[in-house]
């Protein structure tokens, strides 16, 4: 089973077929997303026939393409799951929980050979021997292999040794009662390869075997008994599977060492029909290809090959029954979309954000030049304004991809979850379509996955004690997304058990965080998400090791967002995660702080107002605070937090900006507010190195570099 | 120069085919199924038609079909692209009136070898 990209069909084509690969991984990767998808959502009792022949499709087309550019193990593999589509969308089995099972594990293993191959992997090797014999079993009509339902092992590093061959479980597989294979009787003509070999008459045992096996069918050498190349070569007409005949054959020689193709060159012509070579009749061995006779177009002289039985011929044409399509959708936009790399979009976005910067800079320039002298120009720069800010919306939209890319994964992850905890657990995605950043989207999953595994394993309680008390017996987890304002809100709820006030508060003081009884409801449900605090009884290996909440609302705050909880004890509990829409640009108040300029995320800006001196209270020496609607707020003088110089007194700390960040509030002090603009967000680190209680940088119109501040640790800052 | 369209629900299929086609100087045309493939076979003409057969919304068979019933394809040379090599699957493209047909997995060589014997 050893595979390897140099076996690319192609190798003596003078075409490297290694071009198409990024393709075909992609392709394959949403067939097989696809095909999860719609088999999470089959109804067992009652499959439509559109569902089993899209399932079927998708494993189809991996075949295909697998098969075309070499994968063989991702071919064998799809081979053995199409032939049980194939029989459950022709009716002849029944589709069960196992067969959905023994499917889902294929894909999973497909992904991770198909991953192997992109990453051009050779050592780890996916054991799928078991699987495949279980989906053989299954579309023979034979329960399933009690060892084969665990999952595919990978196989350490080291180099691709044959799979042990496989003990045949019956007297042999061939010997199956007729019924059991009457569907596939037809018996087929396959060319055999076997070698290479040290000693070709090693490939005489074969030989034997098919006089030793019944039923096995006929083997005749087609090269006359000489190896080529150490290759030998045979004529087979069986009608037994590939698989069945692999596992025979690898009593004798290694299973790398055999190759089934069919016999012939792979096409042929119908004779007679419309546009078929004239002379051109194959070889009598090319049964892969033919025409048929007075076919239009086929040639005048009709191939061997072709010639079937009349009678065949005259039968009429007998297609498959085909439902009416439901996934034409998915075809029609194909067709419409281009695929760009990220790469490219990404170098356009900072581009665009180069042009939005020198943008800024001319708009400042022309402000000061006298409008009425040049119309002209200051039209000009009111059109490059408008267009520049159509131009980054159209871009920023190129990297909006939709929800549902996450959403997809969460349906398969919670089955297995849920069957794992023996919890029944319904669950429903609502704005699916709604779009977020790429960027954004790949560093939420994980904090999502989090979450929606926390419902599902704390929250969700199990189908006895939902039953008393007096629940429906299968859970819901609920997520769902929407935009609000600039933000989009993703929500995560359960009709769990919520949250209990008492026993967190219990919690809190073992791990000794301070949790007095005084704290709001909201303050004690963010006790949660302190470092090492995890309220599961049972440590599961599903989620909670105590790590987990802390490192969810970490990601989340550094991507600029919120988490907000809500819950209700017995009846379940939301948490809600407000992220801003993209994290390149993002709209910030630029502040003034004697000579320097500072940007604060409008987002987490509440208000701003002047100050008397007098309302800015010391306490306990250092800190000081100022009185906001009868409440106290602590003060952070952003001057004496940058060290910034002052050259004169003179507007010295007129103004409070009230910023509020993971749960507080802080009043900074400054000495000027600027303005609000949309900045473009360059990153500090990459670019120089973390600072602490910045977040990034951005050029400013004229030119002037301004630190964007990290509101989040401005209030931790204060909290000390 | 001749012209081929080829139908492939799969990018990557259509890619390589089109790629090699091009390759061996021929015209390519590419639809994403027999829809697409009958919609763009009405605006134009080609001189041999290269279908995969199993496809959403119209399988290579139905497009065989489709193109037969219209004069402008009755005598253009329609090849039927398949994994399943089975009489019954070949006998039904010659129902519909297919020219013939090759098998998958092919190799590029194979395909342009194929063609060339038609297309001339």
């Amino acid at each position: 089973m050893a595979n390897s990209h140099s076996e690319g069909t192609a190798g003596d084509a003078g075409i490297d077929l290694s071009q198409f690969y990024q393709v075909f991984f992609e392709e394959a990767e949403e067939n097989l997303a696809r095909m999860e998808q719609q088999l999470l959502g089959i109804d067992i009792a009652a499959a439509d026939d559109e569902e089993l022949n899209s399932i079927f499709r998708c494993a189809h087309s991996v075949k295909g393409g697998a098969a075309t550019f070499g994968f063989k193990d991702v071919a064998e593999l799809t081979h053995q799951m199409e032939s049980l589509l194939d029989k459950l969308r022709r009716h002849e089995l029944m589709p069960s929980a196992p067969m959905v099972d023994v499917l889902l594990q294929a894909g999973d293993a497909l992904r991770e050979m198909l991953s192997a191959h992109q990453h051009g992997r050779r050592a780890g090797e996916v054991d799928t021997s078991d699987l495949r014999a279980n989906i053989r079993a299954m579309a023979d009509g034979k329960p399933a292999l009690a060892s084969a339902a665990a999952a595919p092992v990978v196989r350490a590093a080291g180099p691709a040794v044959s799979a042990p061959a496989p003990v045949p479980t019956t007297a042999s597989p061939m010997s199956a009662p007729a019924a059991d294979a009457a569907p596939a009787a037809h018996p087929r003509v396959l060319e055999l390869r076997v070698g290479p070999l040290a000693d070709p008459n090693q490939a005489n045992s074969l030989v034997e075997l098919f006089s030793e096996v019944i039923d096995l069918g006929r083997i005749e050498p087609i090269d006359g008994g000489q190896a080529a190349d150490s290759m030998r070569r045979f004529k087979i007409t069986t009608t037994s599977s590939d698989d069945d005949l692999l596992d025979l054959f690898t009593f004798h020689v290694a299973r790398e060492q055999v190759q089934l193709l069919p016999f012939g060159p792979g096409y042929g012509w119908h004779a007679g029909a419309p546009g078929a070579p004239l002379d051109a009749a194959p070889e009598p061995s090319d049964v892969g290809f033919g025409f048929f006779d007075n076919a239009p177009g086929a040639p005048a002289i009709a191939p061997a090959a072709s010639a079937a039985a009349p009678a065949l011929m005259a039968e009429p044409a007998v297609a498959r029954p085909k439902a009416a399509r439901a996934d034409s959708t998915t075809a029609s936009a194909e067709a419409t979309t281009l695929r760009v790399s990220v790469d490219k979009v990404d170098q356009l976005i900072n581009l665009v954000g180069e042009l939005v910067i020198t943008q800024a800079m001319l708009a400042q320039i022309g402000a000061k030049v006298d409008a009425g002298l040049y119309q002209q120009l200051a039209k000009g720069l009111a059109d490059l304004d408008r267009n520049t800010r159509d131009l980054q919306e159209c871009v920023m939209a190129i990297r909006m991809i939709p929800m549902s890319t996450v959403f997809s994964r969460f349906p398969r992850m919670l089955r297995d979850l849920a069957a794992k905890l023996g919890k029944k657990v319904d669950f429903v995605t609502k704005g699916e379509s709604t779009e977020l950043d790429k960027g954004m989207v790949e560093k939420i999953t994980d904090p999502l996955t989090h979450l929606v595994r926390n419902s599902c394993d704390h929250g969700i309680e199990s189908p006895s004690e939902r039953l008393a008390k007096g629940k429906s017996e299968h859970g819901t987890v609920t997520l769902s997304a929407s935009h609000q304002g600039g933000s989009i809100v993703i929500e995560v709820r359960d009709d769990g058990k919520g949250l209990s006030r008492e026993k967190l508060l219990k919690k809190a003081r073992e791990k000794g965080i301070e949790a007095p009884d005084s704290l709001t409801d909201n303050e004690v449900w963010n006790l949660i998400f302190a470092a090492g605090f995890s309220t599961a009884e049972v440590v599961t290996d599903v989620s909670g090791r105590g790590v987990g909440m802390d490192v969810v609302i970490k990601n989340i705050t550094s991507l600029g967002g919120t988490v907000e909880i809500d819950s209700a004890e017995g009846y379940g509990m939301s948490v809600k995660v407000r992220l801003p829409l993209t994290l390149a640009i993002m709209d910030g108040m630029s502040v003034g702080v004697g000579d320097e300029v500072y940007i604060l995320p409008l987002a987490s800006v509440v208000e701003s107002f002047q100050v008397r001196p007098d309302v800015v209270k010391t306490v306990g020496g250092s800190g000081r605070v100022v009185m906001v609607r009868d409440e106290y707020m602590p003060v952070l003088e952003l001057e004496k937090v940058f060290s910034v110089p002052r050259s004169e007194l003179d507007n010295a700390g007129g103004i409070m900006v009230v910023v509020e960040a993971e749960g507080g509030r802080v009043a900074l002090l400054v000495d000027a507010l600027l303005g609000q603009q949309q900045v473009v967000v360059k990153n500090l680190e990459s670019n120089y190195r973390r600072v602490t209680d910045v977040s990034g940088a951005t050029i400013m119109g004229d030119g002037r570099v301004a630190l964007i501040l990290d509101v989040g640790s401005l209030v931790r800052r204060s909290r000390h | 120069m001749h012209s081929i369209l080829a139908v492939d629900d799969s990018a990557s299929m259509r890619q390589m085919v089109s790629f090699t086609l091009k390759n061996a100087g021929y015209n390519v045309v590419e639809a994403v199924d027999g829809q697409d493939a009958l919609e763009k076979a009405n605006t134009r003409d080609f001189d041999l038609v290269l279908t995969d057969q199993n496809m959403p919304r119209m399988d290579g068979l139905g497009l065989t079909r489709k193109l037969r019933a219209n004069p402008k394809f009755k005598s253009t040379p329609i090849l039927i692209l398949t994994t399943e090599s089975s009489d019954e699957m070949k006998q039904a493209g010659r129902g519909a009136g297919a020219t013939g047909w090759l098998v998958k997995p092919f190799d590029p060589v194979k395909l342009v070898e194929v063609i060339r014997k038609v297309v001339r």
